[in-house]
């Protein structure tokens, strides 16, 4: 079976390590939260000017002037700390944060991502997105294998705008683990019940694969 | 002293005139000078060129500037959420600068620093970069990017003092101080004005030096645009 989006997020929970400062994108990023393991520290960014985002509150402690960058009201947590939009991005681009995890509409075998713009449609802007690709040293993405219409979203180059080059480290779809290296996407772990040829035929790039690919565990 | 009070919204922007540069604070509806965006609204202005994280939502925020054709442009980083802001850019009726967030936010700040410019990795290989120039430090490309130029800055505090000291609660910081100290003029409007002395120096976060006009505002809505709770 290919992962579901909750299974997606409970993989890319287990690339945390203790002492780590993340920042969860929207969507499916979102949802790693919830899987952080209970043996260790993690600090979680949020780009609008909090660290230390603690969970949704409860109905009768909903503050208006709390929010994530997606808008969503949330709280602090000891220890929490809260800053400008300035002194957030000082951290972004800094090299502070030791992970990102992002969305995205396609990724190239090179490493470029693309997941701010499709021309034509609405465009709605790149809000942290290209900030946040274009310092961080370990990028994850969590996406479907295919787009809506079963097409590769993992290609030999992005069709779309560029959000950032060369940047992305490894890529968590509902059918395969797969890290990007100099010779294209490489096949880490795959999706119980789904072949090899699945993945072959999902992935448009170049895609290496070992002798022994292992099913994906949560 | 300097006291920096003044009576309400309409006197804090009696000046701007249309064809005027306006950075406003926010983040979302978070953080938003509601009270000045009222007044601006009934003060008719248009051709205004808005410097702002977001474009609010169509019935609030910078979404009533554009709901009476106010605004010329928008300079922002995500304009989700609008579709009068989708209809008017579609139309061509409004012109749109989409910056990186990180960027708006530097840029910014470096208007207040006395800054004119800087380089950030943000962008290089997109289409961020066209028309600025590449420089390469330590092996890695870099984007030139120039401080904004604003006639106002118009920013959200939630206590203030009457010589302008400035403390934020929150996540309504966001891109308030940056625009306070970048605002040619600086008017804040706050949620509890209080005499000066009665805010410990040791937790300003904007010292008074950069705020014009200070006021209590009044009638705060502070709409939530994702509610979102646990059980």
């Amino acid at each position: 079976m290919p992962l579901d989006k909750y299974q997606i997020a409970k993989r890319i929970s287990k690339e945390l390590k203790d002492g780590y400062y993340v920042n969860l994108g929207i969507g499916i990023p979102t949802l790693v939260a919830n899987y952080i393991p209970e043996n260790i520290n993690i600090v979680l960014q949020s780009e609008n000017g909090l660290l230390g985002m603690g969970p949704f509150p409860k109905d009768d402690s909903v503050d208006a002037d709390l929010i994530n960058a997606g808008k969503q009201t949330i709280t602090t947590l000891k220890g929490s700390a809260l800053f400008s939009s300035a002194e957030s991005f000082e951290m972004i681009r800094g090299g502070h944060i030791d992970m990102t995890v992002l969305g995205a509409m396609e990724v190239a075998e090179n490493g470029d991502i693309a997941n701010w713009k499709i021309p034509g449609k609405m465009v709605k802007g790149m809000g942290g997105a290209m900030d946040l690709v274009a310092s961080s040293e370990n990028i994850i993405v969590a996406m479907m294998h295919t787009n809506k219409k079963g097409m590769s979203k993992l290609l030999k180059q992005c069709t779309l705008p560029i959000t950032g080059r060369n940047c992305v480290k490894k890529i968590v779809t509902n059918l395969a683990v797969i890290e990007i290296t100099e010779n294209g996407f490489h096949l880490k772990e795959k999706a119980f019940d789904v072949s090899i040829n699945e993945i072959i035929e999902a992935t448009e790039g170049r895609l290496t694969i070992p002798e022994e690919v292992p099913n994906i565990t949560l | 002293m300097i006291n920096k009070k003044v009576l309400n919204a309409e006197e804090a922007v009696k000046d701007i005139i249309s064809g005027s540069t306006i950075m406003l604070g926010g983040f979302g509806l978070c953080g938003i000078p509601e009270n000045c965006i009222d007044a601006l609204v009934h003060k008719k202005v248009n051709n205004l060129t808005c410097i702002s994280n977001n474009a609010g939502v169509d019935d609030f925020g910078i979404g009533l500037l554009l709901q009476q054709k106010q605004v010329k442009k928008m300079i922002s980083s995500y304009v989700g959420e609008n579709s009068e802001f989708e209809r008017q850019l579609l139309e061509g009726e409004l012109e749109v600068d989409l910056i990186p967030q990180g960027t708006l936010a530097e840029r910014c700040r470096a208007a207040g620093a006395g800054i004119p410019a800087f380089y950030t990795p943000t962008g290089v290989g997109t289409e961020v970069e066209l028309g600025k120039e590449i420089r390469i430090f330590n092996n890695k490309k870099y984007l030139m990017e120039t401080a904004f130029n604003a006639d106002f800055a118009i920013v959200k505090a939630w206590k203030g003092d009457t010589a302008g000291n400035l403390i934020y609660k929150g996540t309504a910081r966001n891109f308030n101080p940056m625009m306070a100290s970048a605002g040619k003029i600086t008017i804040a409007e706050v949620e509890e004005l209080v005499e000066i002395g009665e805010l410990d120096p040791n937790f300003i976060h904007t010292p008074g030096i950069y705020v014009q006009r200070i006021f209590q505002g009044k009638n705060y809505q502070k709409r939530i645009e994702q509610k979102t709770i646990s059980k």
